[in-house]
Order: structure tokens, then C-alpha cells, then sequence
């Protein structure tokens, strides 16, 4: 059983039809957010990025391009930094992912998102959940980068809205929260 | 003035209530933005629910002999394929004339065209369903060079010239005792927002549909879709869904009217969502353009005429082409004095991609036109080309080739003084090599970087033009909350691209009312129009209607508390009692009530319709007062260039941008700094590549936008000098950052390797091929 909320069936019909697209998977397991989830029976097609949006109801994840350039879709898997829509989600089995939603408690914020929206770092939205993991991995790397480091681990992110300069902001925020300033 | 830094803040105009205008309030929906929580339009999931998936045609231009979807609709999963026989009403939509069918029928007119489209119990099931139905296409030969367009045989019932503006002004035989001239080129720019197209229609009991979406104008979506699917109005209600990203690219019907249809054809709700590929295929782009140019002015540096030929490539089908080339033409001599023009601008028809709104809109490609005109007259008369434009900038009071006579702010001075006042960047000897052009390759010999600095200015309208009667809707409820304090709650149809409306509109009412707690309904069409998010007018549009009506509940509070409490306020005795500061206040008397003490219980709500001043449409010479306000900005740029190679580095743009009045800062610093990096894009690497009709890199890998490390440093100052007539003065800022942004880059580049530039974006071979060997780099 999932003890993950959201559509727990594929959004889909019967699963001959599914059969029709040749490789189906049997139902297995991953862990997300700390918690394991049940992923019944499905296409063996599919991605990391689309097994948690659509069958694990965890729509955090954007899908923005689907073939690794944009970052939209960056989770953790095993503590690495992935595109989860490069990710095939029968390959995630047993590794431990940690999606946008899981970076802080229940209503709580981490840090990095705290300074996001303190900062105007948000603006559509779209990539941000993306860019925050990434500002995540990088500072739990280095927690004093450089701008330039700064701006090389978010250059696998793509934003169209902000030009990145508050975004830059958020983080230097960040940097100087945790070093204690 | 003030510097934007991003903490700069206004001094409150009210006491008590924080976050109103002015204040660099927080998005209220940033929290669920960062944890994942806000759903997109692509999040949106129902019961039951099937896959939508478009066909799409294969060629630009060809006859279709027959579509045959049998094999497609006997795969297993595959629930309903509709095809234009389907569509019950109007077979064409469009955003100005109904000229774009929703799916072809007997010809195909652009690369992309849908030609029908499926829906099934999966995703991967849909597009194997695509593949599978069968199209016979007679291939034509396409149009596709916008000049020849002009005189050739119609690809469109509507003929190829979809508009010719032809503006005169002044003397049309003045002469100057210089002149320059040149022809420059735009290529096809996209819009590239992040969150694809994306939809979810629900089919209800009665035969009607609801639709939920990412648009920029919720109401003429609607209109166009009642009319395709042969619906009143009623039936057809459409709420918006969390938009990743706009720029232009969500005014235009994409998958509206298909993703109905097959909600209505199966009963049960369906949704779209358009992969990037498919994204790049299914929105119009921003107009590729060829402008010819030619300046004359005294040998003192006056402007005397301006003579142009502004030829849009619009592609297929008409979308907003006729405002586009409208602001081309009249922006067309930029922001400065011209007493005399001669302007001829075409938008046409093609067999290349439909192009219509992108942030900037007509103003972006004038703007690289005049802007080097511009240079080269300073070049050619020996000056500054910074004095050259000072010398010649417009002011209020002056008049623009259309005759119209400036009757607001016009700061242009002020805005090329204050990006002239930013600090260089320091010299490229002391830089890391991977701050040089090429980055992390480590390509550039330090000896080959040469430094540029580049500068441009440009202008654009506020708002619609040329007589259309534009105006936003929004009510507003006053309420005891169930804490016992006052909340507001805000309704409108306006659409929250990433803009920061939203916030806005809660600044708005905290200002007007006092009250801390602003609830904002989604936006929907259960209310009046909004209008579009576009033409850098909600802030004005919608935060008119947003003050509009809550001054409406002001006064029907206002005027109960003086029933209940017998304060006299007929005539001027009404301006004696007050709400300020979240109190109700007599001024003569001691009456002061708490608002949720003048609620008394009952709710206050009122709807308003904000209209700005009427304009007039353009005459047979295009004059007339034609819009409502302009707003301004100057870039400066700096770039290194690595000749041998043809590699840029844009290292910072300076700005002094027309803001009116900064409503919040530190969203207008995001404003200008994202516009500048679309700006940098079509500067150096942005264009959809087409060949031979077809669109050649249509994903994120070959479609480049600026990274993080390709982005600049911005230095902006906000030039506030309150516009009349404008809602708290403010006149809209999220276009002007890419109007002369691109034209100040190249500007830059041509100052750094003495070539003649005439095409963005520039690609290295216009550089590297042409250095040392006499030409002038293309």
C-alpha cells in the first residue's frame, strides 16, 4: 500500500491497453521523502519525473523539457543531483529520493525556499522548485561558493523570468544565514 | 530617482498597514511556489480522466487529400479522434480576424498546423495513436520570403498583406545635410517560457465544458472557444490554472478549443499538455523582421526626417500581427524629435510559424533599427552617440511621427543619464579566463578579447491602442473574517503570468483600505474581462479596477455609517467622514469606528470597470492620438569578444528605466532584469531556426536562452516620475527592459570589432568569418 497521497492508479484505463505499448512493469516500490510508496503495475517506459507526478501525486517536479536541459524536474536520488525526467523509475528501486516536497517538515520552509520568496527569487514559478534543490545540493557541498560557483551549479537550471539576478540574491542570502552573519 | 538593489523600499503613504504600495511586498503565492504545492496547469489531474494529444502537419505548405483515422482509433486506449469534420462551430479562431482553422481541412499552411487529434488513456498510447493516422499531403512549394509575400498569389483566402501601415508626417521631402541608411534583419525569437501549454476540460451534464488553463486573457480564450465548439458563452467557463511563464506566447488560442472538443466528444474530462518540442510548434513567436532605414539630419546633430520600410514576417495566420506592425510604425523614429517621417510598415503572411505577441511587440525590432541608425549618424557627424541622443530626446510636449502630442512623463533624458551613471566594469586583464568569451572552454586567448560598450534607447505604448476600448473588471468584498478582523477579498479575470499582480492587487487594496488580509479569488470567467496580461498594462488596468472598487466599498460603507449614525454628508460634508488607516473617521466629529465595527455584520461588495483615457485610431497618413502613455529606458552595455573565435561575453548591462512609480521594487528589479536577459538572448543566441519552412530546433537543447553563467550583471536605476491619469502614478514596467536591451548588446559588439552587425541574434561566423576579411559582418 502507498502511504503517499495522490492518484495511486494510473490515471488510465484498463491495463491490456497499456499492455499495447509493450514492457509492462510489475508493481514495485520506491522510497520518496523518506517513505515508501507503491507504484502498481504500469508502462516499464516510464520516467522517474512522471511516476512521481502522476502516479505518486507528487507534482512538485516540473516538466519543463524532458530531456535534461532545464533542470525543472531536479530531485536527489541517493544524495546526487538528477533530472528526474532522465530517471527511469524502475531504476530508482532502492534508492532514496527526496523531491521539492520533502526538503522541510509539513508547512514548514527550508532555508533556501524561505529566502526564494524573501528575496523575489520566485516569479512564475515553474523552475523554482528545481533551482531550490539545486541551491540545496550546492550549498550542503560548499557552503561558501564563490558567485561564479553559484552561477555554474545553477547553469543547469533554466529560468525565463528573472534573469537570475534575484535568484543570485536568495542565495547569497543563504550563505550568509548559515555562516552565521 | 533610486537605485534598485532590491531592498530599496518607498516611505509608506499610510501608517498602520504594511505590505501596501510602494513596499516590496512578498508574493502571496511564493511559499506554495517553492515547496511544490502551487499547481500549474500541468499538475491538473481529474477521475477518469484521458490524454489529449494534437497531429501535427509535417510540411509548411501542402494540400491535404485525405486524413484517414481508423487505424488510430482501433488502438486499444484510444477513446475519440477528431479531425476538422469534428469541429461543430466557427472552423477557424483568431485573436483579431478568424483566420487560423483549428484543425486544416484541405490545406496545410505552416510547419506544425494541427491536423487532428486524439485522446486516449495515456500519454504514450495518444501520440502512438498520432503516429498511426494516416495524412495523404500534396506537398506545395512554400511562401516563405515575407518581401516577395507582398505581391505574391494568396496562401489564404484573406490575402498575404495583413496590414500596411503608411504613416507621413511633416515634410515628406525634408533633407538633412547628412544621411545614413542601412538595412537590418531580425531573426525569430521565442518565447520560451517554462511550463508548456497545458489544459484540463471538464464536459458538464448540459452539453457545455470547463476549462482550466494557462492563458494571459481568460475571456477572448473563452470567446473563441464558444465559437468553435458552437456554444454560447455561458456554457463555456474557463479558469485559470498556475501559468509557468507568458511573454506573449499565451494570447493566442493553442490547445483550447481541442482539449474541449475532446472533452465534449467523450464526456469525460481530458487533459493537454504540450511537450517542449510540441510547444515550439504550437505558439506564435515573436516577428522575424527586415527594416530599411534611412536618417537625415543638420550637420549640428538635429534629426530632420526619418524615411523607413518595416516588412513582419507574421507566418500562416494573422494572430496579432496588425498591432504588432502598428507598433513598429509608430515607434519607428524611437524616442526622439522628429519633425518629419515617411514610414511604410508591412506585416504579411507566410508559410513559416504564425508570429505574434512577445514582450517588447513591434517596439524591439524598430528599436534595432533606429538604435543603429542612431550610431552611425553619430559616426558619420563625429559625436557622441550618447550627446547624438541626449541632444534629440524627446520630452513632454513634443510630438512622435504620429503626430501625437506627449501629454505625460517622458523621461528619456533622465533614463540615458542614469544608465550613462553606472560604473564600467572593471578591465578583462584581471579576469579568470573562464570569465572570458567561451566560458568553462577555456577557448579565448586573452590577447584576441577586445571590450565594447554599446547604447540604445527605446519606447513603446502602455496599454491598447488605436481606439479599442480597453478595460479591466475587479470587485472587491469587505468582510469581518472569522478572527473578528476585517479581510478583503479581490475578484478578477486578470491573469497572474509570474508578473506579481497578484501582489499588486493585495498592495492595492491594503493602501486603499487599510486592511492587512487580502484573499484573492482565482481568476475566472465568472466575472468581467481583465483584459490580456500584455502590453505592460495590468498594473495600471487592473490596479485601476482594484482601487476603482474599493473605493466603490468605501463609499458604500461610508454611507451606512452615516445612515446608522445620522452624520450629515451631502455635498461637500462628505469629504468629512473618511476611512484611513483602517478606521472610519469623521473629521469634525468624534465619531471613529473600527472597520469591522462599520461592517456591522454585513459585508460590503462592489464590482468596477476601470477604463484609461480613449484613444483614436490612425488616419490614411497614420496620425492621431493613437495611445494612451509611453514608457522609456536606456541600456548600456558592455561586452568582451573573442574575434578569432566569434564568442561573446556580456558582461553588464546598465539601465535607467521609466517607471512611473515603483508600485514594489523589488518586483520591478525582477522585471528589468529578466526582460535584459531576453534582451541578451536575441542579441546573441536566440532564434528559431527555420529552413526551408521547417522549424529546425524546436527543444532546449538547440533552442539557447541565457543561462546563469551567459547572464550579465544588471545595474539598474528606476527613473520614478509619476505618470497623470495612472493609478498611483505607476506606468507598467515589464516590457521596456527588452526593447533597447538587444539593440544596446550589438551596439556593444560592433564598439568592440569595428563590423557593421546588421543581424541578431549574431552568430560567431558573423564575427569570426568576417574579421581581417573586408566584410562587414552580416
Amino acid at each position: 500500500m502507498s502511504d503517499v497521497d495522490g492518484p495511486a492508479d494510473p490515471p488510465s484505463g484498463p491495463a491490456d491497453a497499456l499492455g499495447a505499448l509493450g514492457g509492462e512493469s510489475e508493481s514495485y516500490t520506491l522510497t520518496v521523502n523518506g517513505r515508501s510508496a507503491s507504484v502498481p503495475a504500469g508502462w516499464l517506459g516510464e520516467s522517474l519525473l512522471w511516476v512521481l507526478r502522476e502516479r505518486l501525486g507528487l507534482p512538485g517536479s516540473k516538466n519543463a523539457c524532458e530531456e535534461g536541459e532545464c533542470g525543472s524536474c531536479s530531485v536527489f536520488l541517493d544524495g546526487l543531483l538528477v533530472c528526474a525526467c532522465c530517471v527511469l523509475a524502475a531504476d530508482a528501486v532502492d534508492a532514496g529520493i527526496v523531491t521539492v516536497e520533502g526538503l522541510a517538515g509539513e508547512d514548514e520552509l527550508s532555508d533556501v525556499q524561505h529566502s526564494f520568496v524573501d528575496s523575489g527569487a520566485v516569479q512564475c514559478g515553474f523552475c523554482t522548485p528545481g533551482l531550490v534543490i539545486a541551491v540545496h545540493d550546492l550549498l550542503d557541498r560548499n557552503p561558501d561558493p564563490t558567485e561564479l560557483e553559484v552561477r555554474e551549479a545553477i547553469s543547469g537550471n533554466l529560468c525565463r523570468c528573472t534573469g537570475y539576478g534575484r535568484i543570485l540574491e536568495a542565495v547569497r542570502v543563504v550563505r550568509r544565514e548559515r555562516a552565521g552573519a | 530617482m533610486r537605485s534598485s538593489t532590491g531592498t530599496g523600499t518607498v516611505p509608506r503613504e499610510r501608517g498602520r498597514v504594511t505590505g501596501g504600495v510602494g513596499d516590496s511586498a512578498r508574493r502571496p503565492d511564493g511559499a506554495p511556489k517553492v515547496d511544490g504545492s502551487f499547481a500549474f496547469s500541468s499538475d491538473l489531474w481529474a477521475d477518469d480522466m484521458l490524454w489529449g494529444r494534437t497531429l501535427r502537419s509535417p510540411h509548411p505548405s501542402a494540400r491535404i487529400r485525405s486524413v484517414d483515422v481508423e487505424r488510430a482509433r482501433r488502438i486499444d486506449g484510444v477513446v475519440a479522434v477528431v479531425t476538422a469534420d469534428d469541429v461543430p462551430g466557427s472552423p477557424c479562431f483568431g485573436l483579431e480576424h478568424r483566420d487560423q482553422p483549428v484543425f486544416a481541412h484541405d490545406v496545410v499552411r505552416f510547419h506544425g498546423e494541427p491536423v487532428a487529434a486524439v485522446a486516449a488513456v495515456h500519454p504514450e498510447i495518444a501520440a502512438r495513436a498520432c503516429e498511426a493516422i494516416e495524412v495523404d499531403y500534396a506537398e506545395l512549394d512554400p511562401l516563405l520570403d515575407p518581401e516577395a509575400a507582398i505581391d505574391a498569389d494568396p496562401i489564404h483566402p484573406d490575402g498575404n498583406v495583413v496590414r500596411h501601415l503608411r504613416i507621413r508626417h511633416g515634410d515628406v521631402d525634408a533633407g538633412g545635410d547628412v544621411t545614413v541608411e542601412g538595412t537590418y534583419e531580425l531573426g525569430m525569437q521565442d518565447q520560451a517560457f517554462m511550463g508548456p501549454e497545458s489544459g484540463l476540460a471538464i464536459p458538464d451534464d448540459a452539453g457545455g465544458v470547463d476549462l482550466y488553463i494557462s492563458t494571459q486573457w481568460l475571456h477572448v480564450d473563452r470567446d473563441q472557444v464558444a465559437a468553435c465548439l458552437g456554444l454560447p458563452t455561458e456554457q463555456v467557463r474557463l479558469t485559470l490554472s498556475g501559468v509557468g511563464g507568458a511573454f506573449g506566447a499565451r494570447e493566442d488560442v493553442s490547445l483550447q478549443v481541442h482539449v474541449c472538443l475532446l472533452a465534449l466528444r467523450t464526456g469525460r474530462p481530458v487533459k493537454m499538455l504540450y511537450s517542449r518540442e510540441e510547444s515550439f510548434l504550437g505558439h506564435v513567436h515573436r516577428h522575424p523582421g527586415r527594416l530599411w532605414y534611412r536618417h537625415h539630419a543638420t550637420a549640428d546633430g538635429d534629426l530632420v526626417k526619418v524615411e523607413a520600410r518595416i516588412v513582419l514576417d507574421g507566418g500562416a495566420y494573422a494572430s496579432s500581427s496588425s498591432a504588432v506592425i502598428a507598433n513598429a510604425s509608430c515607434f519607428a523614429a524611437g524616442p526622439y524629435r522628429m519633425p518629419n517621417a515617411t514610414v511604410d510598415g508591412y506585416v504579411v503572411r507566410t508559410n513559416n510559424p504564425p508570429c505574434g505577441a512577445m514582450r517588447g511587440f513591434g517596439a524591439v525590432q524598430a528599436c534595432f533599427g533606429y538604435e543603429a541608425q542612431m550610431d552611425k549618424l553619430a559616426a558619420a557627424l563625429g559625436v557622441d552617440p550618447v550627446e547624438l541622443r541626449l541632444r534629440n530626446a524627446l520630452a513632454p510636449g513634443d510630438s512622435l511621427i504620429t503626430g501625437q502630442v506627449i501629454r505625460g512623463t517622458a523621461p528619456v533624458r533622465e533614463v540615458i543619464e542614469a544608465a550613462r551613471a553606472h560604473p564600467l566594469p572593471p578591465d578583462p586583464d584581471g579576469r579568470p579566463e573562464v570569465l572570458l568569451p567561451g566560458g568553462t572552454g577555456l577557448t579565448a586567448s586573452r590577447g584576441d578579447v577586445r571590450r565594447g560598450v554599446g547604447f540604445a534607447v527605446g519606447f513603446k505604448n502602455v496599454a491598447y491602442s488605436e481606439g479599442f476600448d480597453d478595460y479591466a473588471t475587479a470587485s472587491v468584498r469587505l468582510e469581518e473574517g472569522v478572527d473578528g478582523e476585517p479581510v478583503a477579498t479581490v475578484h478578477s479575470a486578470a491573469a497572474e503570468v509570474g508578473q506579481g499582480l497578484v501582489t499588486l492587487a493585495q498592495q492595492v487594496v491594503r493602501t486603499e483600505l487599510g486592511v492587512e488580509r487580502v484573499i484573492l479569488r482565482p481568476a475566472d470567467t465568472s466575472i468581467g474581462s481583465a483584459g490580456s496580461s500584455s502590453a505592460s498594462r495590468q498594473a495600471w488596468m487592473t490596479g485601476g479596477a482594484v482601487q476603482a472598487a474599493c473605493n466603490a466599498v468605501k463609499e458604500t460603507l461610508l454611507r451606512r455609517v452615516a445612515g446608522a449614525h445620522g452624520v450629515d454628508v451631502e455635498g461637500a460634508r462628505r469629504q468629512l467622514l473618511v476611512v484611513r488607516d483602517g478606521w472610519v473617521t469623521h473629521v469634525e466629529g468624534d465619531l471613529r469606528l473600527s472597520l469591522v465595527e462599520a461592517l456591522d455584520g454585513r459585508p460590503v461588495e462592489q464590482v468596477s470597470v476601470y477604463r484609461h483615457a480613449p484613444t483614436t485610431p490612425l488616419d490614411p497618413d497614420g496620425q492621431g492620438d493613437a495611445h494612451v502613455a509611453f514608457v522609456f529606458a536606456a541600456h548600456r552595455a558592455v561586452v568582451d569578444v573573442d574575434q578569432e573565435l566569434g564568442l561573446i561575453r556580456v558582461l553588464q548591462v546598465a539601465t535607467g528605466q521609466d517607471v512611473g512609480r515603483a508600485l514594489n521594487p523589488v518586483q520591478v528589479t525582477g522585471q528589468i532584469e529578466g526582460g535584459i536577459a531576453q534582451g541578451v538572448g536575441l542579441a546573441v543566441m536566440e532564434e528559431v531556426v527555420m529552413d526551408d519552412g521547417r522549424v529546425r530546433n524546436a527543444s532546449f537543447v538547440d533552442y539557447l536562452i541565457p543561462t546563469a553563467l551567459d547572464m550579465p550583471e544588471v545595474a539598474a536605476t528606476l527613473v520614478e516620475q509619476p505618470e497623470p491619469g495612472a493609478p498611483f502614478g505607476a506606468k507598467g514596467v515589464g516590457e521596456p527592459p527588452t526593447i533597447s536591451s538587444t539593440a544596446a548588446v550589438v551596439a556593444a559588439v560592433r564598439d568592440a570589432t569595428g563590423l557593421e552587425l546588421r543581424r541578431v541574434p549574431i552568430r560567431p561566423e558573423h564575427i569570426a568569418l568576417a574579421a581581417g576579411s573586408g566584410a562587414d559582418g552580416t
